[in-house]
């Protein structure tokens, strides 16, 4: 396996961040780690009889320029017959010529464009690409539109006074179409009432059905008698506006559902096993064996926990501990699935699997801490729970005081009893939180940030304390440069060239950062990575070194740092830190601000976490936390009943992800953090977890105002329906006009301004 | 009024046909890229229909 970078040279200049619409993110960076885990080849299928597909992920595409540039790009490359940009998955689908084209061609051209690609299971994705479910219920939604209208057209001559014979014929055509429509489009109604009512609970849809099919019933048997008032219309307008309701609640999850699968697509990884009879095998991590000899390269991470059996390297154990100086090892160290060896190739005995593996006991505590917390009570689950009884209660009132008052007036009083039921039908309650987290979710998918579903919102416009982790969120997690010599010093140039040989985090960091000065690396004859120490070269007659303190000879015992030595000169010094986001300050400022606890807690030393706090101005925090110190703390939190937003990326993380009221991870986070959490953002800064509240919180002033909306309109037309003042005009006139102000009240998020 | 035995069953042909397209539409998934398709009416070159 070719590391990524080093299929186009690290000299091709990237594309600059600061173009505004395409950015190279975090996520492009994840893509970028994840290619050395996985050869793109695996992942082309065969498509037509001379070319082959590849799907990919380019998170960065965000633009028409965006899609033009890929197209035009891709297309221009020998043996690529077609590319397509899919804006709205951020996805591309390539067909090429296998015989003179390459997946490794493709995504290596893509990255040249400035576009970092990560290939995925096509086949996988497929279910959830192909949304039958929507589409069954679009297809409905058009035939209830379609007949709406025709029947409202029909209805309009009913009401400006058509009478006798015409209202018959106009009763009977209307009912011609309305009643094979609501057969046809009222079907997830019907189906779900009955499963409700099966299971012996009473749902929403009880009542919807209950008034469509009484609306139906009561204007058949109406226009049977030549009568006067046909319901027809109001019938399948209440269909129609609840199937966009029940549209965009199924829009808004299946949008989500494929971020997160699109996420775990991302993580189908294999182990380089090393067979007992010589040769290698790939083989899914899920099949490993205890016992097995793994093959590790430098720029993989470790599948499985295990010893070290042969090889030297240093290990990035920030996943894991949230400690973030990489730890030299040798053969003897024990080592755990997720770490990421940086510089020597590792033998690995594999020495548990499965139920025994750290990864395994964080999966159980993730578990447990699921169960733990009690299920959440949707706003829409709460407020249609009362509903639901007032509904009914209510019709039989009406029925019941109509008899009395008409002394046994059968007809006349359902009649009544139906109106009743058709104007309280939860029209307007249906469509008033599916629309608002259809717009919500939408404003955050364009700002890059994933939810898995609306009750998320929900749940985000609720927290009242925010918890970060440290490495790897309130910092980048990877190290930046804080002391360097100045740059026209002889070091520069040196220390750029010999810091190119290396995969080491802080030698990519070097060199980084010698190409942001401008500095040209120093023509040398070899560099060799030592692993666990640092790189060796020869320029002339001179020894180069650049590495460890005490390798090169520098008396300093800082890991921070990296030492460069020129034959028997000075070491020169260059001094890392983990940067902060760089806007963690700011929206710690802005937590706080808010009124908002803020806290961190850490699996790294009292120093970093300090400088960390000082820096952001976070006054609560701990280190050397545990996962499982970090969880009990978390549920102690939420046993004081306070609510806690937890924003964390590493594997320590993730239990406490699960347990939190409400979480948030970067795309960038190991693959069971991004499970657990309930959002996931891309970028490299904090920004979204600022973004993600205001905007629950703004889908919750919605959310409320459509309610108290729905509330006012029943407690008005109510009373007139009680009456029996309902003809099938206002009935009409209501439903339509109470769905379409909810919908455009929830609409107001778009353009939403703190 | 008889005029509206020619009318009413031209309204709801009308109708029909938009239905009609309307799911022929759904099926051959014209729906399935809207944002994209959006931003494609930018381009100079790329005015053809799908392949």
């Amino acid at each position: 396996m070719r590391d990524a970078a080093g299929q186009t040279g690290a000299d091709i200049a990237p594309v600059t961040r600061s173009g505004g619409c395409c950015p190279t993110g975090l996520a492009a960076q994840l893509a970028a780690e994840r290619m050395t885990e996985a050869g793109a080849g695996r992942w082309v299928r065969p498509a037509t009889q001379d070319a082959v597909a590849l799907d990919l992920m380019v998170p960065a595409i965000r633009c028409a320029a965006c899609m033009s540039a890929i197209e035009t790009g891709l297309t221009n490359l020998p043996g690529v017959a077609s590319a397509r940009v899919n804006l709205s998955m951020r996805r591309v689908r390539v067909l090429f010529d296998p015989a003179s084209a390459s997946a490794d061609a493709v995504i290596a051209r893509l990255r040249a464009l400035g576009y970092e690609a990560q290939p995925f299971d096509a086949k996988a994705m497929a279910d959830i690409d192909r949304d039958t479910v929507g589409r069954d219920l679009l297809a409905r939604l058009g035939v209830a539109g379609f007949a709406m209208m025709n029947v409202m057209l029909l209805s309009v001559a009913v009401w400006s006074g058509a009478d006798a014979a015409t209202r018959d014929l106009m009763h009977w055509i209307s009912g011609l179409i309305a009643l094979p429509a609501i057969a046809f489009a009222g079907v997830p109604f019907f189906r779900s009432a009955i499963l409700s009512l099966r299971s012996g609970r009473v749902n929403m849809d009880v009542p919807i059905s209950l008034a469509v099919l009484l609306a139906v019933g009561v204007s058949l048997y109406e226009t049977a008698h030549s009568g006067e008032h046909a319901y027809f219309d109001a019938g399948i307008s209440l269909v129609f506006f609840l199937l966009v309701g029940r549209y965009l609640d199924h829009r808004t999850r299946a949008v989500a559902r494929s971020a997160a699968a699109e996420l775990t697509a991302l993580s189908a990884r294999a182990a380089t096993v090393i067979l007992p009879e010589g040769g290698r095998a790939a083989v899914a991590i899920d099949d490993l064996a205890t016992g097995a000899l793994v093959e590790v390269l430098p720029g993989e991470r470790i599948p499985a926990d295990g010893v070290l059996e042969w090889g030297q390297s240093d290990l990035d154990r920030s996943m894991v501990t949230g400690e973030t100086n990489p730890e030299p090892v040798a053969a003897g160290a024990a080592v755990h699935a997720g770490m990421l060896n940086i510089s020597g190739p590792l033998r690995i005995r594999v020495s548990a699997t499965g139920e025994a593996t750290l990864l395994a006991e964080i999966a159980r505590m993730i578990e447990a801490a699921e169960l733990g917390k009690t299920r959440y009570d949707r706003w829409a689950d709460k407020a249609s729970r009362q509903y639901v009884w007032g509904v009914h209660v209510m019709s039989c009132v009406a029925f019941g005081g109509w008899m009395w008052a008409t002394g046994g007036d059968v007809y006349r009083s359902v009649m009544i009893a139906a109106a009743v039921l058709i104007i309280t039908c939860p029209c307007a309650l249906g469509l008033a939180v599916p629309a608002v987290h259809a717009a919500a979710s939408g404003r955050l998918f364009r700002r890059g940030i994933f939810l898995k579903d609306g009750a998320v919102l929900e749940q985000l416009a609720e927290v009242q304390m925010v918890v970060f982790d440290k490495t790897g969120t309130l910092t980048v997690g990877q190290p930046g440069l804080i002391a360097a010599p100045s740059d026209d010093d002889p070091a520069w140039p040196l220390a750029a060239a010999l810091a190119e040989a290396s995969r080491h985090p802080l030698a990519k960091a070097l060199a980084e950062a010698a190409r942001l000065r401008g500095i040209t690396p120093a023509k040398i004859d070899t560099a060799t990575e030592i692993p666990g120490a640092g790189v060796e070269g020869r320029s002339g007659a001179i020894t180069l070194r650049l590495g460890r303190a005490d390798w090169v000879g520098a008396g300093s015992a800082d890991t921070t740092a990296v030492w460069l030595r020129a034959g028997d000169a000075e070491p020169v010094k260059f001094a890392f830190a983990d940067e902060l986001r760089e806007d963690a300050a700011e929206t710690v400022d802005w937590l706080k601000s808010r009124g908002l606890r803020v806290a961190m807690f850490s699996g790294d030393a009292e120093g970093p976490v300090a400088r960390a706090a000082a820096a952001t101005g976070i006054e609560d925090t701990r280190a050397r936390m545990s996962p499982a110190d970090k969880l009990a703390a978390l549920e102690d939190l939420a046993r004081n009943g306070v609510k806690v937003l937890m924003v964390g990326d590493g594997i320590n993380d993730a239990p406490s992800l699960a347990a939190a009221h409400a979480s948030m991870s970067p795309v960038a986070a190991s693959d069971v953090s991004r499970a657990a959490a309930g959002l996931v953002f891309t970028g490299h800064r904090l920004a979204p977890v600022r973004f993600a509240i205001e905007t629950a919180g703004a889908a919750r002033a919605r959310a409320l105002e459509n309610f108290a909306f729905s509330a006012l309109y029943n407690i008005v037309a109510v009373p007139v329906a009680l009456f029996g003042f309902v003809t099938p005009l206002i009935a009409a006139l209501s439903m339509s006009g109470s769905s379409i102000v909810v919908t455009l009240n929830a609409l107001r998020i778009r353009g939403f301004r703190p | 009024m008889t005029i509206l035995g020619l009318l009413i069953p031209v309204s709801l042909l009308l109708g029909a046909i938009g239905l009609a397209a309307f799911l022929w539409s759904l099926r051959s998934n014209q729906y399935d890229d809207l944002e994209g398709d959006a931003a494609r009416i930018l381009f100079d070159e790329a005015d053809k229909p799908r392949d």
